[in-house]
């Protein structure tokens, strides 16, 4: 199944759900007034989208519906569809050259080791060696958790114990991956709130690690945020990229009835791009991002 | 800190109206869009917003306001008392059953704390002289169990051993446990899963036919957007919850959630998770927490946390060294010390009425300073801590070396003790005209 089936498939879960709406007004409007635009923005806010980019998004609209003298609603449609993916940008599939480390970070829960987990298998599945390393030595059993993913996904694991510098367990994963040639190396890290200074500074450190040790490598830094997160991952986004440059998002939990409408926010305040979603809880379950099939399934 | 930019923006929202003697019905909009625009900022669910909104705006308008010789203090009040009720009464307490064991379900969505919560919640009952079990019910996520194992012991609270791969099966099992070796408390703790899970629904429906559930708490993340109201609803349709437990409230989310699910829910907030550390859990207070929004500070908060972090013995002694004159760096570590952990300075001051929020970011350095501080006279000897009189200038460069600072930093620290002591000794002669206990010399 591919994402915008699996998407949709989401949200056909939930009739009553932004879709549907949107559909709704979309379809019944009889004359383009006012109306049909705070509703469209209403239901832009209630996907987290924000109020400000959804403001901004609405009046877009109105201007367009103006110039092009749009009538009904299927041009309404795709008049908002091209507005937000002009503001998402072109989303271009993740390319990975050999050598190439991947760094997951985040906040607690956002799904970080699972999506650690699904990249493994997601790489290893297009034919590339993988190795992961398991540098969130702060939640308990969260080496366990990585552990039983590499397993499913049948890559090697780097690890320490419990509590041991996750500096020092990338440091060590950056010396397998080269001595047993391997092409990518996914590091997994502890989650940790944005607003705590010390533990930026460490991810930071590891940051460093990797730019000091593995200067060859392509370095890839992904922020994983989950969708349910409202306008909270703006901030996510803003005081992690001060920490690591973020080259990418992975929005995860995608199956449930949050939209992610935050992520049209962050594109258009950071232009960082998303390049993976995760939608359900099977290995395969993580897929590469099209913003175009993103924003159909928002209105379709 | 949650909440703060909120009452930020209702502060700024607010000023305009302060000023003014006289309001007319489009200040009382115009301060109220403010007010929309902050809550939908923070996160809180369109159609709370709403309903919120139209009520506060009505009693605004009513004669109370506009003839008040105050009105931006009346709307301030009437937003503050809307605010109070629609986050619910007074701080909510667990229930208790009559017949032991009391048990309690955690539920909620995936990554929203639940596990650490189950253990945090089983190490402030047992606080409480309880006897928790916790019990493994999430059978699905990788390594669950052994999470909810490495931090059940970590808190000296058991963790029951399930043999059983079926949560029906595994909670039956630990109610016998728990019968059979005194537990009057077991908690479970349930897989994540998505309210919209029919299958996985079905499974917490029927722990509940199976064994007596005293309460069922919904664990969610502070973080959360507008989808609480849908994840809430859906849970308490599903599963009837008794209460809310509100995760990561130590993180700059301004918390919106916790109106929303109070709002679609009528189910109180009964405790929030305020760090990392396993103890830190508290109970949630409705009324503190409006206050705050307002921007009138959360000083009930702050007031018990010192009472907690500082210890009344010490602070005693320190009374009587401070009277007789024999305040010594020593004193002055320990002091530093007990102020770290109170936490950081910033959650400090965010609780503190009148402080301009942006102006925070700031305080970060002053934190570093404290631990500069303290490193500066750990590298001292017990001599010269007891009389930093005898600190000259060799002795002032090995100390510089051992803290890794420079010799103007132990100057500095040294004259600034010197005035601190020099403040005392006017506290001292107060001290005994009458006057209180003094119990923050830094604060």
């Amino acid at each position: 199944m591919g994402f915008f089936e699996k998407l949709k498939g989401g949200l056909e879960k939930t009739r009553q759900q932004l879709s549907t709406r949107t559909a709704d007004v979309i379809r019944l409007f009889t004359k383009l007034d006012d109306a049909v635009f705070e509703e469209l923005e209403e239901v832009l806010i209630m996907s987290d989208v924000g109020f400000e980019t959804s403001e901004d998004i609405i009046e877009r609209l109105r201007q367009k519906a103006r110039e092009d003298k749009i009538r009904d609603g299927e041009a309404l449609r795709g008049a908002l569809c091209e507005i937000i993916g002009d503001i998402m940008g072109n989303s271009v599939p993740l390319e990975v050259k050999s050598p190439a480390v991947i760094l997951v970070i985040g906040v607690n829960g956002t799904g970080k080791t699972t999506s650690a987990g699904k990249l493994a298998a997601y790489y290893k599945e297009q034919g590339k060696s993988v190795i992961l390393a398991a540098a969130d030595t702060f939640r308990a059993a969260a080496i366990d958790q990585l552990d039983i993913w590499a397993t499913r996904a049948g890559v090697d694991i780097i690890k320490q114990s419990e509590g041991s510098d996750p500096a020092s367990v990338v440091y060590d994963a950056i010396g397998a991956a080269k001595s047993r040639k391997k092409d990518i190396l996914i590091c997994d890290t502890a989650g940790r709130l944005h607003n705590k200074k010390n533990l930026m500074d460490e991810l930071a450190k590891i940051n460093k690690v990797i730019g000091r040790e593995f200067p060859e490598a392509q370095k890839e830094v992904l922020l994983v945020l989950d969708a349910t997160t409202g306008q909270n991952a703006l901030s996510q986004a803003k005081s992690f990229a001060g920490a690591a440059d973020i080259s990418g998002i992975i929005l995860t939990k995608l199956d449930g009835t949050a939209k992610g409408g935050i992520v049209i926010a962050i594109s258009k305040e950071q232009n960082i791009p998303v390049r993976f979603v995760g939608v359900g809880e099977r290995i395969d379950d993580l897929q590469p991002f099209s913003a175009e099939d993103y924003v159909k399934a928002l209105f379709e | 800190m949650a909440f703060d930019s909120l009452s930020e923006k209702l502060q700024s929202a607010f000023k305009k109206l302060r000023g003014k003697g006289k309001v007319t019905e489009a200040d009382v909009r115009e301060g109220m869009r403010e007010i929309k625009l902050a809550l939908l900022e923070a996160d809180v669910n369109f159609k709370v917003v709403k309903d919120f909104i139209e009520k506060a705006t009505m009693r605004a308008l009513g004669a109370e306001v506009l003839e008040s010789l105050t009105p931006g203090q009346q709307i301030i009040k009437i937003v503050n008392e809307e605010l109070t009720v629609l986050m619910g009464g007074a701080g909510a307490k667990i229930n208790i059953s009559p017949k032991p064991p009391t048990v309690i379900m955690m539920a909620g969505l995936q990554g929203a704390g639940k596990t650490t919560t189950a253990a945090k919640l089983g190490g402030l009952l047992k606080k409480q002289g309880k006897r928790p079990l916790l019990v493994p019910c999430d059978v699905y996520r990788p390594a669950a169990v052994q999470q909810l194992e490495i931090v059940g012991e970590r808190l000296g609270v058991p963790v029951f051993k399930a043999e059983s791969t079926k949560p029906v099966e595994i909670s039956k099992s630990a109610l016998l446990h728990a019968d059979k070796n005194g537990n009057d408390i077991v908690i479970l703790d349930t897989a994540g899963r998505l309210h919209i899970d029919e299958e996985l629904m079905e499974e917490l429906r029927s722990i509940k036919k199976n064994i007596d559930v005293t309460e069922t708490l919904l664990v969610i993340d502070a973080m959360t957007g507008q989808d609480a109201v849908n994840a809430a609803k859906s849970f308490n349709d599903s599963i009837v919850i008794d209460g809310v437990i509100l995760t990561k409230l130590d993180g700059d989310a301004r918390g919106g959630a916790a109106l929303s699910v109070r709002a679609v829910t009528g189910k109180p907030i009964k405790f929030v998770g305020t760090g990392e550390k396993l103890e830190d859990i508290e109970p949630f207070h409705p009324e503190r927490m409006a206050s705050r929004i307002l921007g009138m500070g959360d000083v009930l908060s702050l007031i018990e946390k010192a009472q907690d972090a500082f210890d009344l013995k010490k602070a005693e002694e320190l009374e009587k060294k401070l009277r007789k004159q024999q305040f010594d760096l020593n004193d002055f570590l320990e002091q530093l010390e007990q102020m770290k952990n109170m936490g950081p300075i910033e959650s400090i001051l965010g609780m503190l009425p009148g402080i301009n929020q942006k102006a925070l970011s700031g305080a970060k350095i002053d934190e570093k300073k404290l631990v500069r501080t303290g490193a500066i006279i750990k590298s001292m000897t017990k001599k010269e801590r007891e009389n930093p009189s005898i600190i000259n200038s060799s002795r002032k460069r090995r100390i510089a070396l051992g803290s890794g600072t420079q010799v103007q930093d132990i100057n500095a620290l040294l004259k600034q003790f010197e005035q601190m002591k020099a403040m005392f000794k006017q506290f001292g002669g107060m001290k005994k005209g009458g006057r209180g206990k003094m119990r923050f010399p830094f604060a």
